[in-house]
């Protein structure tokens, strides 16, 4: 049976062009880009010309851009060294509640080392509360990090007004835009963001590279010490191949930008109309306009995530879920939870993130199928039959 | 880990789904906050469970748990279901993953309950000796205080 892939949000399948790009750099020119010969110097002109595609896309410098081994990595990096290097002037730290955990768990760590932060909430479509951001502000908080688009909601944040708050108070404003790239266009300048984590395997890039942009001036400690690559701010030989093929991925995604998320978009659209119409008792989660083109989350009542989420992979269907049997631990997700969904309602959610490489036949395919397992499993739940005796 | 072949043949396949409308004993164990309810339905007969269905709202191996253990349990006398530990279940499934060892007990509960359930119908012991025949805990999680 095919795999039918619609787990765009978690990863996505590298393009062929992309791996065309970085085969060379594994086993014809793969000199250390800080060598001084030809193959060295062949692989320092790769990682420049990746690094001018991000800053292209991004609208900065090329050199206020640093590679690392990921999203999570930029995050880590940002947050904690922009934190450190901010410790004299204050040590208050502003983030939201439906962060990833790249996120939340080092702000989680910060705390334990004597940072403070604010955990600002979310309205029900997973919108950040302007108003608390802005209330949380002290006259010591250094830092506000919010998330460009949400990866399991799709709600896209309002980054702009979050950028103009920060500036006005003088407060560094890092996003972790790694839902957001390859999907929204974003000029770093207009949207006064200092610092942005973005991550290659996100839009049809490898995985294991990613890139963070910090705004010239803005300080921040680096995170992995060693030798000098970087601009001293990030240790360790350069991913070249990795780093080729996220400055291709990042050129292919935004060439075709509204094409691809025109085509992502409608099949995403004509999946949730569908699952409305045919399936009673579902809630859709995440903002109905403002959210990423390819995202969809919805809560089937009555049953349990990780139930819907195994039988769909016997259909040869990949998806995730926000169940907590999905997360590894007893809680559903966190952002569902924030958005104010009861945990029973958390535990029945299923997230389909569709990508460019997915057709119209298996989204029907894939309607006709959670329609299917959806009725079985409610047959089989006591919480549907005592809905269905009350009423 | 993953999940073995015995416990994806009975999430696909799952033995005595349903209710039993003249059941002698019903079991419901579990919440839907923390995502898993079990509910067992006992038809008993000369002191055998000669039917047994089962409904659950949960994960792959809450629906396997369950559904294993009705057949576990099928024809033996009360003694025997009694005497079924979650451990059996586990075995008879060739193994759970950790984390969801937990489903396993609440197959245990949830006929441990059905079959107090029972006996309260038939009046013939007090509710102490019911619970202590029946083994009955209670129920407490952790995560969310129910």
């Amino acid at each position: 049976m095919d795999t039918i892939y619609l787990d765009n949000n978690a990863t996505t399948k590298t393009d062929d062009e992309v791996l065309k790009a970085m085969f060379p750099y594994f086993s014809e020119s793969y000199g250390n880009p800080s060598s001084i010969y030809k193959i060295g110097r062949e692989n320092r002109r790769a990682v420049e010309e990746a690094r001018e595609k991000v800053a292209e896309v991004l609208n900065c410098e090329p050199n206020e851009i640093y590679f690392t081994a990921g999203g999570s990595e930029s995050d880590n990096t940002a947050i904690r060294g922009i934190a450190y290097s901010y410790k004299k002037k204050g040590n208050h730290i502003i983030t939201s509640k439906i962060e990833h955990p790249a996120v939340l768990e080092t702000c989680k760590q910060l705390e334990k080392e004597g940072f403070e932060v604010s955990y600002i909430g979310v309205d029900e479509n997973g919108i950040v509360k302007l108003d608390e951001l802005q209330s949380a502000i002290r006259p010591t908080t250094t830092l506000i990090t919010i998330m460009f688009a949400n990866n399991e909601i799709g709600t896209i944040e309002p980054i702009k007004e979050i950028g103009e708050i920060a500036k006005k108070n003088n407060i560094v404003f890092h996003t972790d835009a790694v839902q957001a790239v390859g999907s929204v266009r974003i000029d770093v300048q207009e949207l006064n963001i200092d610092s942005l984590s973005l991550s290659g395997h996100k839009f049809y890039g490898p995985k294991g590279i990613g890139a963070l942009y910090v705004k010239k001036g803005v300080q921040f400690q680096k995170f992995i010490n060693g030798g000098h690559q970087e601009r001293n701010k990030r240790a360790g030989t350069e991913n070249v191949p990795g780093i080729v093929g996220l400055g291709k991925a990042i050129e292919l995604a935004y060439q075709d930008l509204e094409e691809h998320n025109k085509k992502i978009k409608e099949l995403r659209d004509y999946y949730v109309e569908q699952i409305e119409k045919r399936v009673p008792y579902i809630k859709v989660n995440g903002d109905r306009e403002k959210r990423l083109p390819g995202n969809s989350n919805i809560s089937f009542r009555f049953i349990e995530g990780e139930g819907l989420l195994l039988n769909l992979d016997l259909k040869g269907i990949c998806a995730s879920s926000g169940s907590a049997c999905t997360s590894g631990s007893l809680d559903p997700s966190h952002v569902l939870l924030a958005i104010g969904l009861p945990h029973e309602i958390a535990h029945g959610s299923l997230r389909i993130s569709i990508g460019k490489y997915n057709t119209k036949e298996e989204i029907d395919y894939t309607i006709d199928s959670i329609v299917e397992i959806v009725a079985r499993l409610r047959e089989m739940s006591p919480l549907w039959e005592e809905f269905n005796e009350k009423k | 880990m993953e999940y073995t072949d015995k416990v994806v043949d009975h999430y696909t396949n799952p033995r005595n789904v349903g209710k039993i409308e003249d059941a002698s004993g019903v079991g419901e164990v579990g919440n839907p906050v923390c995502g898993d309810i079990m509910k067992m339905f006992i038809k008993v007969e000369n002191n055998i469970i000669v039917d047994v269905k089962f409904k659950t709202f949960g994960c792959g191996a809450a629906i396997a748990t369950s559904s294993i253990s009705t057949e576990m349990i099928k024809g033996k006398t009360i003694e025997e279901a009694l005497a079924l530990k979650n451990t059996d279940v586990v075995n008879s499934l060739g193994g759970l993953p950790p984390v969801k060892l937990h489903c396993s007990v609440l197959a245990e509960e949830a006929i441990h309950e059905a079959i107090a359930d029972y006996y309260r119908k038939e009046g013939k012991m007090t509710e102490e000796e019911i619970r202590e025949k029946c083994n009955l805990k209670e129920h407490h999680c952790e995560h969310c205080g129910d």
